[in-house]
This record gives C-alpha cells, sequence and structure tokens, in this order.
C-alpha cells in the first residue's frame, strides 16, 4: 500500500530514509510539488512530502545569508529579503504557468498578487536559474550549505554558512540539479545579494535569430555590465503583455541593466547607442522591465492556455543559439526564443513525432551543448530520455556518485535516469 | 604529520617502474629519478612539511596522462598531482612511495573565443597567463589569487582559488565552464564546455576544490569577463576594529559590492608600509582598502557614498585614488603584506579561516589574547567583504619547538573561526595542513559521505592520499548499506 509521509523534523525524515533503504522502499520526494511535471516521471512506493521542514531559521542581510528549512516558499524567502532590499540573485523561475498552460489551465501571470510558486530547496535541487544567470551565475553559485539526508539513510551536512569557504568536497553543488536522487535537503544556507536599485531594458526591434544573436553578443561582450539578454521571435514578440515590446510585431532583441541610479542611465543610453546602429530601439524602464523579463524568466511565451507544445530547454555555447534557432524552430508550428545572450534556446515544437528528439539532439550534440525535454506528457517524458545523453564514462561515473549516496536507488527513483 | 605509510613492496621497485613511466613518456626529462633533480618538487608553497616522491612524472598529453594514471592503478602505485607548487595548504606534498605527476608541461593555451567569452587552456598555464592573453582585448579573468604570476589554473581548479575580487566576482568554482578529466583508471571524461550549467550532476562543482583527490584535469575552459571602464581605490583609516568592521557592515547593507575590500591591522599596517611605502596612514588601528569598479559615472557615484559611510563610521584618515599609478600603490603594500612581515620576522605562517564578518572584533580580541598566551606576534589581513581572514603568526623555526608552537597557535586560531560559525580554510584548501582538523567542523557521518565522493572516482585512494581526511577508510566499508529490521522504528512520524 502507498502511503506519504509527512516528517515533522529532520530526525523523523532520516528514520524513514533508513527504513526505506534497509527494504528497498522506493521514494518520491516532494516540496511543494511545483516542479512533479518536470524531469522524468518518478515510479515509488512511497511519497515524502517536506512541507514541515520551513522557515527562515537565519537571515543576516550585512553579512548576505540567509539559511531556511528546505521546503521554506520562495515567496516567503523573497517577501523577506525584499523587505531589507536584497534578492535571489540567480532570479529563480517559477515555471507553475507554462506547466500548467499544457493541461489547459492558465496559471495567469506571475505577479505581485500571484506569488513565486516553489520552495527553496526545491529550485536548488533542480539548479533553476533566471535570465540574470548570465551575468551572477546559477542557483549552484548562490548555495553555501545545507544538511540533508543520505539514501544511507544518514543525516550529514556540507559546507556552511560563510560565503567563502573550501573545507572539503563542495557537496553543495552536487545537491543542486541532483533533483532529489542523491539526498534529501532538511536546511540550505545560501548566498544573498543587494537588490538593484533601478533596471532599464534597451530593446532593438527588426532581423533575425542570426542578428538578433550578433546584438546580444555586442552587448555581452561591452563593458555596461549587461543582467541578462534575451531574443524573441516575431511572433512570440507580439503576444507580449509590454506593449513597446510587442506594437511593432517585429523581432525584439532585449539587454536589461540594474544596478545604481546614475550609473543604470549611463548604461542605458550607451548600450542604446551602440545597438542603435543595428536597427531602431526602445527603452523599458522600472515596471515594463521587470514586467518583460519576468516573461522570459517564467517562459510565458509558451504558456499561452491550450498550448500543449512539447517545449525543449536547451543549453549550448552563446554563440551557436541562434544556429539552433535557425535549424529547429523553421517548421511550422514550431518557435523559439533566447535568453542567456543566446546560449539558452527555449524551443517548442508540434506535439507527436517524439517532440523531434532526433532532431534537437543532432543540432545541439555539435555545440558541445545539452537538451532537456522541459515540457511533455509524462507518457512522453518516460519514454525518451528527458535529460542529455551522456557518453559512456561519464554515465559510469554518474551512476558510481548515485550509488555513493543513494545505494539502494531509493531516492526519486527514475526522475533523471531511466535505470536508476 | 603523519602520512600513509611508505608500500615497502613499491619502493622496492623503483627501477622498474621509472622504466615503466619512461615508456609512457619518452624523452629528455620525461621521468626524474635523481635525488638532485627530485629535490625541487619536495614541498609546495607550505615550506614547513617537505618529502622527495619517490619519482616524478612530466607528461605532456592527455593520452601520457592516462597511460599513467592507468599504470599506477594497475600496480597500486600512489600519485600525487602537482601544477605549480604554490598550494599553501601542502596539496602537493609528495609521498615517500608515490609518483609525483607535475603538469608543468600542459602550458599551451589551446584556444580564446571572444563571442563566447572564454578560453580553453592547458592546466599548466599560470593564472595570470589568461589574463596576459585577452587583455589587449579588454577582457580578464576574474579570480586573482595573490601568487596568480606562478600560480597554475589546473592548480586553481584543485584547491578553488579565490583572490581579492572573490565577493563580487566568485571563486574559481563561479568562473569554470568546462574541464577534461582523466580518472585513476584511465577513464578521460569531459564536463561542460562553453555552454552554462553544465548536465547531469555537477561534476565540475564538486572537482573543483576537490584538492587532486578525485582525478587529474587536462584542460580547462573558463569565462572571462569584459574590463571595467574604471577603477578607484579608497583608503580608510580607523582608530578600532571595531569602527573598520561596521564600516565593511554598512557599506554592504547600503547595497554596494565593492568589487574588492582588504582590512589590515596595525602590525600588519606598519610591516607594509615599511616595505612598500605605500602611504598608509601609521596612527591608525586598521585600515581598509575599498575598490569600485564599473562605468566611471557609477565609481564617482560609490566612492562618494562610501566615503561618507567611512566618515560616519568613524574613519579617521579617508584618501582616494586620483589615478591608476595612485591604486596600485594603494595595493602594493597589500599585496606585499606577506614578504613584508617575512622582513620583520624570521618565519611566518599564514592561517586562513572563514568567519561571520560581525564576529571579527570578537575574534581579534580573542586573538590577540592567544598571541600573549603562546608569545608570538599575530599581523592580520583580511578580505573584509567575506570574512576571510588570514593571521600571520610570526616565529622563528631555529629556536627549537617554535614552529610547533605557532601550529599549535594557528590551530587554535581555526577552532576559534569553527566555534564563532565559520570555516577551516577560505581559499587556501585542507591539504595536510588542517587535515587533521577536519572533525572540529565536520562529524564522522560528513566525512564518511564526502570519503564516498571520493570512491566513486578514486575506490583504491591512490590520488594524493594522506590530504584532506583526517582517517581513510576503505571503500568497500563505507558502501555497505545498514540493516534496520525492515520496520519504521518511529510509528509517530505523520503518515498519510
Amino acid at each position: 500500500m502507498s502511503e506519504t509521509f509527512r516528517p515533522d523534523n529532520a530526525e523523523q525524515l532520516r528514520d524513514v530514509l533508513a527504513w526505506a533503504a534497509s527494504g528497498s522502499k522506493r521514494l518520491e520526494i516532494v516540496g511543494s510539488g511545483s516542479k512533479r511535471a518536470l524531469g522524468r516521471p518518478v515510479t515509488a512506493d512511497h511519497a515524502v512530502e517536506l512541507g514541515a521542514l520551513s522557515g527562515i531559521s537565519l537571515y543576516e542581510p550585512d553579512e548576505l545569508v540567509l539559511s531556511a528549512g528546505t521546503s521554506t516558499p520562495l515567496a516567503e524567502i523573497e517577501a523577506a529579503l525584499a523587505e531589507k532590499k536584497q534578492q535571489l540573485e540567480f532570479e529563480p523561475p517559477d515555471y507553475g504557468p507554462v506547466l500548467a498552460a499544457a493541461s489547459g489551465v492558465h496559471g495567469g501571470a506571475p505577479d505581485k498578487s500571484n506569488p513565486q510558486s516553489g520552495t527553496l530547496g526545491g529550485v536548488l535541487a533542480c539548479n533553476l536559474s533566471g535570465p540574470r544567470r548570465v551575468k551572477s551565475g546559477a542557483a549552484r553559485d548562490h548555495f553555501l550549505g545545507f544538511t540533508a539526508v543520505s539514501g544511507h539513510g544518514t543525516l550529514f551536512k556540507s559546507g556552511g554558512r560563510v560565503v567563502k569557504n573550501v573545507t572539503g568536497y563542495d557537496l553543495s553543488k552536487l545537491m543542486a540539479g541532483s533533483w532529489g536522487t542523491l539526498a534529501v535537503t532538511t536546511d540550505v544556507t545560501i548566498k544573498v545579494l543587494p537588490a538593484p536599485e533601478k533596471t532599464r531594458t534597451v530593446l532593438l526591434f527588426g532581423g533575425d535569430a542570426v542578428t538578433g544573436g550578433r546584438a546580444l553578443a555586442m552587448a555581452m561582450n561591452s563593458p555596461y555590465d549587461v543582467s541578462a539578454a534575451a531574443w524573441l521571435s516575431a511572433s512570440l514578440a507580439a503576444r507580449s503583455p509590454v506593449d513597446l515590446a510587442s506594437a511593432r510585431k517585429a523581432p525584439v532583441a532585449a539587454v536589461r541593466v540594474e544596478g545604481f541610479g546614475p550609473s543604470v542611465e549611463y548604461r542605458c543610453g550607451a548600450l542604446r547607442e551602440q545597438l542603435g546602429a543595428l536597427g531602431a530601439t526602445e527603452e523599458l524602464h522600472s515596471a515594463n522591465s521587470i514586467r518583460f523579463w519576468r516573461e522570459i524568466r517564467d517562459v510565458m511565451p509558451f504558456a499561452s492556455p491550450g498550448d500543449d507544445r512539447p517545449v525543449w530547454r536547451i543549453s549550448v555555447p552563446p554563440a551557436s543559439g541562434p544556429a539552433v534557432v535557425t535549424a529547429l524552430a523553421a517548421e511550422d508550428g514550431a518557435d523559439a526564443f533566447l535568453d542567456w545572450g543566446g546560449g539558452l534556446v527555449w524551443l517548442a515544437v508540434p506535439a507527436g513525432a517524439d517532440a523531434r528528439e532526433d532532431a534537437v539532439r543532432a543540432a545541439v550534440g555539435p555545440t558541445g551543448g545539452h537538451a532537456t525535454l522541459f515540457r511533455a506528457p509524462s507518457e512522453l517524458r518516460g519514454r525518451i530520455p528527458v535529460f542529455h545523453p551522456q557518453e559512456a564514462a561519464k554515465a559510469a561515473l554518474t551512476r558510481r556518485i548515485k550509488v555513493a549516496f543513494d545505494p539502494a536507488d531509493i531516492l526519486n527513483p527514475g526522475r533523471m535516469y531511466a535505470e536508476y | 604529520m603523519k602520512m600513509p605509510e611508505p608500500d615497502k613492496a613499491v619502493l622496492a621497485r623503483r627501477e622498474e617502474i621509472a622504466k615503466a613511466l619512461a615508456r609512457i613518456v619518452p624523452g629528455d626529462g620525461g621521468v626524474i629519478v635523481d635525488p638532485d633533480e627530485l629535490r625541487p618538487y619536495e614541498s609546495d608553497g607550505l615550506t614547513a612539511y617537505r618529502q622527495p616522491p619517490m619519482l616524478a612524472v612530466l607528461p605532456e598529453t592527455t593520452e601520457q596522462v592516462r597511460d599513467v594514471l592507468r599504470y599506477c592503478n594497475e600496480n597500486g602505485i600512489k600519485v600525487v598531482p602537482r601544477g605549480s607548487g604554490t598550494s599553501l595548504s601542502g596539496g602537493a606534498l609528495p609521498l615517500a612511495d608515490g609518483v609525483l605527476l607535475g603538469m608543468s608541461r600542459f602550458n599551451r593555451i589551446l584556444e580564446i573565443d571572444y563571442d563566447n567569452r572564454c578560453v580553453i587552456a592547458q592546466p599548466g598555464v599560470t593564472n595570470l597567463g589568461i589574463t596576459k592573453a585577452v587583455e589587449h582585448e579588454g577582457f580578464y579573468y576574474a579570480p586573482d589569487p595573490s601568487s596568480q604570476i606562478a600560480c597554475s589554473i589546473g592548480g586553481n581548479i584543485a584547491e578553488n582559488a579565490g583572490g581579492v575580487h572573490c565577493l563580487k566576482y566568485g571563486l574559481t568554482t563561479n568562473n569554470v565552464l568546462g574541464l577534461e578529466l582523466v580518472l585513476i583508471d584511465g577513464e578521460i571524461v569531459r564536463i561542460g564546455g562553453k555552454h552554462l550549467d553544465a548536465d547531469g550532476y555537477d561534476l565540475l562543482g564538486v572537482l573543483t576544490g576537490s584538492e587532486g583527490l578525485l582525478g587529474v584535469v587536462t584542460e580547462v575552459t573558463v569565462r572571462i569577463l569584459r574590463s571595467p571602464e574604471t577603477v578607484r581605490a579608497m583608503l580608510a583609516g580607523f582608530p578600532s576594529n571595531e569602527q573598520a568592521g561596521d564600516c565593511v557592515g554598512r557599506i554592504i547593507g547600503a547595497g554596494i559590492i565593492p568589487g574588492g575590500m582588504e582590512m589590515m591591522d596595525r602590525l600588519a599596517i606598519k610591516a607594509a608600509e615599511e616595505f612598500a611605502k605605500a602611504g598608509y596612514p601609521l596612527d591608525v588601528e586598521a585600515l581598509l582598502i575599498i575598490e569600485l569598479d564599473g562605468p566611471e559615472r557609477e565609481v564617482d557615484d560609490l566612492i562618494d557614498r562610501v566615503a561618507r559611510i567611512a566618515t560616519d563610521t568613524g574613519a579617521s584618515t579617508i584618501r582616494v585614488s586620483e589615478t591608476d599609478a595612485e591604486r596600485e600603490a594603494f595595493w602594493a603594500g597589500r599585496k606585499a603584506a606577506f614578504p613584508a612581515v617575512g622582513r620583520i620576522s624570521p618565519d611566518y605562517y599564514c592561517m586562513d579561516g572563514t568567519i561571520p564578518r560581525h564576529r571579527l572584533p570578537d575574534v581579534l580580541r580573542r586573538i590577540r589574547e592567544l598571541s600573549e598566551t603562546y608569545g608570538l606576534r599575530v599581523a592580520n589581513v583580511f578580505h573584509a567583504g567575506d570574512g576571510n581572514m588570514h593571521p600571520l603568526i610570526l616565529y622563528d623555526a631555529n629556536i627549537p619547538g617554535e614552529l610547533e608552537k605557532a601550529e599549535a597557535f594557528g590551530a587554535e586560531i581555526l577552532k576559534l573561526c569553527v566555534e564563532v560559525g565559520g570555516v577551516l580554510t577560505g581559499e587556501h584548501g585542507v591539504g595536510v595542513e588542517k587535515r587533521d582538523l577536519m572533525p572540529e567542523m565536520f562529524s564522522k557521518d560528513d566525512l564518511d559521505q564526502q570519503q564516498r565522493v571520493k570512491c566513486a572516482f578514486d575506490p583504491s585512494s591512490l590520488l594524493n592520499p594522506g590530504k584532506m581526511f583526517p582517517v581513510l577508510h576503505r571503500c568497500a566499508e563505507l558502501g555497505r548499506v545498514h540493516v534496520h529490521h525492515g520496520k519504521l522504528p518511529f510509528p509517530d512520524i505523520p503518515r498519510f
């Protein structure tokens, strides 16, 4: 019989995992459940819900550090940070709406009345980062330390609460992006940073993915400290809720600057002059800039109600992004946009034909990058590789690391790879 | 410092091993067997420990590294990798029965890719060599450990090297995009590349800072950044450490993350000024060097804001650099702090703990008390923004017992760092130096889990043994699953 365990504390979680390990009981690990439709479907005997492991235990703004229970809602973390004019620098995305859209439900545009879904531990476990990734690093770069229970059923810790620490292996990095398959965190400590005083975005209209990519590269290579750089095709730009971006019905290259007022004004002006040589430009200020980037962050271009197309999340060298778009988005019914200065391709493809897996892998392989099947029916996510297939030596090493943390394969079986 | 017992059977085969390695790495200088020629390898930057290796091998290609490691693995021979040998924690300290694997011949930059803002280099290229290769195009590599003129990028990966710009630009781990790695069994693994976020488990993250215990890096891809338009620095002197600490906290509290923020105490200021003539005020207890970088408009604005904060927190002197030459002079003293201290004392021992920054005044007071107890002077320099302290313990190795006293004093400082919520090492690594202090910070369960990671890479513990872990367990022992009778021991766990 399938049961759901809701441990009240780390010790109870340890007891559940120790019990599961000794009897090879497979467990699905759940925070708020906001990312259940990501990754491969889990095959489990029981579920473990971590909702009780919640709450901010330490927040010292001057030290740029925050510790919290793993299931603390991101909305709660962001509210506490906002009060001290700080933020999660990696700009965690909220994929609630884009995942819900495929099931015919429109999650609604995330805004102040609809706060961030998901938990801090969840966003770290999946290493999800938004547009600021290009400047400030990924979730993993802000993950300082944790306490967790391994698949051995043992409580252990790694890292610390200071930003500079090389004592022992950096297991926080291994936890980030392991999708709960190595250990279950109970408490996590992160680095937080000041929120910018001001934000502005320069828009450049016209051209195609290749010229758009060139504009992004020009901005990223400038000394103007760009904190985000994205490109939208004409059809996706037309759908933007930000009028200045949608009105021209043309492709848009967008670059963001953030920081102190005088600096932002200067850099915005300099970038506008630079990009102006390539075509017509426009500027987004404060609320419009925030709105525009939240749409990119949350993959809202593919979140229209009823949009059930499979979506790929593709990481490639930034200069290769436009070519990947050209190769894969030309088909009728396909569409793509670029984030991370061209290095992150969001690709929607028509349903069926295994989400064009062969074509996607063939286009991405030569760049050295990787493609993840981000949104798809669970049947498809169970049948074809969701995460990029690994070469033999790396796959073997990955398996040995899994065994080092979870020898009985009790944690989120099948979530990342079909075999374990 | 107790190292693993030398394996007599391996030592007896020294000649045969040398011949086998020479077949893999033929030619002059491929394998070093002569005791005099091995002497330069007997220690790294932590010169208190010395041990010539059994042999040294200096491969030139990834295939040679693969074959050397495979041979050593099959023959049960320990291997100690070495970059430039600048480790301050004994990370490259050889073993009497071990092969020293020197990576100095991997000294080429393979590709510079401005479109993707990255450089692909062999691991023996120096840290500064990367910046030198791209600075004419207005780019640089951000992490800048003070040994950057000599230390290798491969060594930076092994130690997760930092520098004075970490608070704003991160450590090595935040600036590496890809690696080619050879495992002890000879398998070659490529991780990441020119794209962001390598796929699968974050192997890049766990390898960076793994101190040569997991694999040998043969190629590195790092990101490069566009150089800022303007850089200016400020000197701010304070009558007390408390006020200087308060100033640092308020700068960050105001949302300002300076490119660099360094602090020195009275003895360090005095030594540095005498040595470098940087123009430091000598009538202050603490000195901050605050560097701001970015567009001119931003830097001018922030310099004003920081100067106001420094005044409000009681700075008795404030000077702002007007030219690059002046800024470099401000830094000259700080960068020369270690050799400067070397001039006022026959020997010094550099510590590297990190503490929560607000505990600084308290920790400094207790270091002063310990200084009196041990009868040894201490000069303090810190990366003030991130709480990484480098107390320099002054001693004289020619006085019997004084080195041991300095080490005991150093251990007390590191225990103090852990006690106040900090860590044993912020950027120098555990190595042999802090190996036996690991239990101060980690429980047996914590260390066992770290060792299981080691086992996933190197099940026979042949790569750099004797570093990082105070006790090495056999991998088979750590892999066992404990049986808990198959019954849930606590029936009161809420379940549904």
